[in-house]
């Protein structure tokens, strides 16, 4: 398993032994190092020999090790003799990051930031196992899944405008309850308006640069406002769904005699009965995660009027987008001159379409769609744009965040008799959490350099940066 | 009982051993819940039998703590004990002791989210048994 750097941010192992394609690795110098300790590019040589796999087995800069595919992972499959993946998808089914701007200035708000950030955490239940103030009826849980976000605003949970700015206007038109296991829906009932535990967050932030003034603009981003910045998704009822489907699909391959080389791999044929209904509870779960962060940001708009004592014209909360980070999906792209449908899998990636994608709103035409990428709570988070370059190479994907460098085991090491509470206080970061051990784990020196990861996405010309967020409170679950 | 926690970027897993396939499979059960809670404050007042099957060992294993693991993400309820009754290559029955959790009297210490067929691992040594299983936290 060589190797092979192609220019400053491209790598490449070469097609081999059961390999369909070969692997493409998208990173910078000082990124890959701490990958070749991991088990990531083993993870890529293992989906490369998937059936049907398409180009490339790819990964994106924040990539690190996972369990099948790695995180930071994409993937396309013809539709024809291609396969869909529940471990592609992962666990937490549209995982991903939701962003609003304000017309808040920081000294606005900072005498006020304490109390804001303690009636953010008494409203956003946080931590494992927290459960929602909404309480749905089977018939309503079944219409969050059928309709995702639009369906809890038109119970009075946000905008219009909220669902023109999130990604596939936050339903996946394929949903089909009937797909999803009583276990699941059970799990799921509970947890609508939860952000739950391990890395998801809600995150107060600045804009603190903008590099591009005219797709700022379009993304209604301005220097020196105030950002609101949340990660979840799926919660109980994603995991039991992947988990259902690894569960069965891996009983129906054993009776095919199939082996696999990683047996979180395990596959249905896109065509098959199982992929078909795989693809219909994905998309079930993966509108509830749009509806479980339509709710929240709707609570935190509320949360913030209340406590800053301002009208919803005051705060000019507008949602700038939402994004997606672990999902299948069916989209068009162009292969070798050839417009094909293929079958994207995005595990720990994000979509990066480009100025002029039919699938774009009219306030991202030009500007390309807007990508979100979280960095570690003392550092930065940062918006990017979409480019046809991304469309040309990775089908439309760009990285997720920083992505995790050390073990949750190895955080906890370095945590020792520290105060990660004063510290980040020290720069200007107000932290709430209900986990034991969330602040150890999830401190900055366990995630990449953020800045970095968008660096070599830039270089490489899958995306372009268009401003940096620097955090000022954060809620970790 | 003897296991180890292996390290892994994102996730955490453990490495067993034991001497019988059984001691295996209730330490693995064990391990588990020591990751999700302090199972000392636990009194396992509570009891059921569950049967669980898979399609070999291996599977068998993610199975039988993917069971478990519903006890506490679907149902809340915390594993103070299991005792393997029935053992076969790919069918078990088991008795299980536990407690519904409680806010006041129960730690969370981890959130394990799924039981992964990364790296899963049973097998017959020496000295006895032993199994590895990475969980998504």
């Amino acid at each position: 398993m060589e190797l092979v750097q192609i220019d400053p941010y491209r790598w490449e192992i070469k097609k081999s032994g059961a390999m369909q394609v070969p692997v493409r690795i998208y990173s910078s110098r000082a990124l890959i190092e701490a990958v070749k300790k991991d088990e990531t590019f083993r993870q890529l040589v293992n989906v490369a020999q998937l059936p049907g796999i398409l180009t490339a087995a790819m990964a994106m800069p924040d990539m690190h090790w996972g369990y099948g595919f790695p995180i930071g992972g994409v993937a396309a499959f013809d539709c024809g003799d291609g396969v869909i993946s529940p471990g592609g998808v992962g666990y937490d089914i549209n995982c991903g990051v939701r962003l609003a701007a304000t017309r808040l200035l920081q000294e606005e708000i900072r005498p006020r930031l304490d109390s804001l950030v303690n009636a953010l955490y008494q409203n956003i239940p946080t931590g494992v196992g927290s459960t929602g103030k909404l309480k749905l009826s089977n018939a309503d849980l079944k219409q969050v899944l059928k309709l995702g976000s639009p369906w809890v605003v038109s119970k009075g949970y946000g905008e219009a405008m909220d669902i023109e700015h999130t990604e596939d206007q936050g339903c996946m038109t394929d949903a089909d309850p009937a797909a999803v296991s009583q276990k699941a829906l059970d799990r799921g009932r509970k947890q609508l308006g939860t952000l739950g535990s391990g890395n998801h967050f809600l995150e107060i932030g600045v804009v603190e640069e903008i590099h591009d003034p005219v797709a700022a603009d379009a993304f209604g981003l301005a220097k020196d406002r105030i950002t609101l910045l949340l990660h979840t998704g799926s919660r109980g009822l994603g995991h039991q769904t992947c988990d259902d489907f690894l569960a069965a699909l891996t009983r129906k391959l054993n009776t095919k005699g199939v082996s696999l080389p990683d047996r979180q791999l395990v596959y249905a044929p896109i065509s098959s009965c199982e992929g078909r209904q795989y693809y219909q509870a994905m998309a079930c779960a993966a509108n509830f995660a749009w509806a479980n962060r339509q709710v929240l940001i709707h609570n935190a708009r509320q949360t913030f009027q209340q406590v800053l004592g301002i009208s919803p014209r005051g705060l000019g909360m507008r949602q700038v987008y939402d994004v997606c980070h672990n999902i299948a999906k069916f989209e068009q792209h162009t292969i070798d001159g050839v417009s094909k449908r293929l079958c994207i899998h995005r595990k720990g990636a994000t979509r990066a379409f480009p100025p002029g994608h039919p699938d774009l709103c009219t306030d991202f035409q030009k500007s390309g769609q807007p990508i979100l990428i979280p960095g570690d709570m003392g550092t930065a988070s940062y918006v990017l744009a979409g480019t046809h370059r991304a469309m040309d190479e990775t089908f439309g994907s760009t990285c997720h965040g920083a992505g995790r460098m050390l073990s949750r085991k190895a955080a906890k090491k370095a945590a020792k008799s520290r105060s990660l509470e004063k510290e980040l206080a020290q720069k200007g970061v107000i932290t709430r959490w209900s986990g034991k051990s969330t602040l150890a784990e999830e401190m900055p020196e366990a995630y990449k350099d953020v800045t970095e990861v968008v660096r070599a996405v830039e270089g490489s010309g899958i995306s372009r940066i268009v401003a940096k967020l620097k955090p000022i409170a954060v809620i970790k679950g | 009982m003897p296991y180890e926690l292996i390290d892994h970027t994102a996730d955490i897993g453990i490495a067993v051993t034991a001497s019988s396939v059984g001691e295996l499979f209730e330490t693995a059960a064990h391990a588990m819940f020591e990751q999700i809670a302090d199972t000392r404050a636990l009194t396992g007042w509570r009891r059921t039998r569950l049967t669980v099957s898979g399609i070999d060992r291996e599977d068998l294993m993610i199975n039988w703590l993917r069971e478990l693991l519903f006890l506490w993400n679907g149902r809340q309820y915390l594993l103070k004990q299991a005792r393997i009754e029935n053992m076969a290559n790919t069918e078990l029955t088991a008795r299980i002791w536990y407690d519904p959790f409680d806010r006041q009297t129960h730690e969370i210490l981890n959130d394990i989210k799924a039981v992964t067929y990364h790296g899963i691992r049973v097998e017959k040594t020496d000295a006895g048994w032993t199994a590895t299983v990475i969980f998504d936290v």
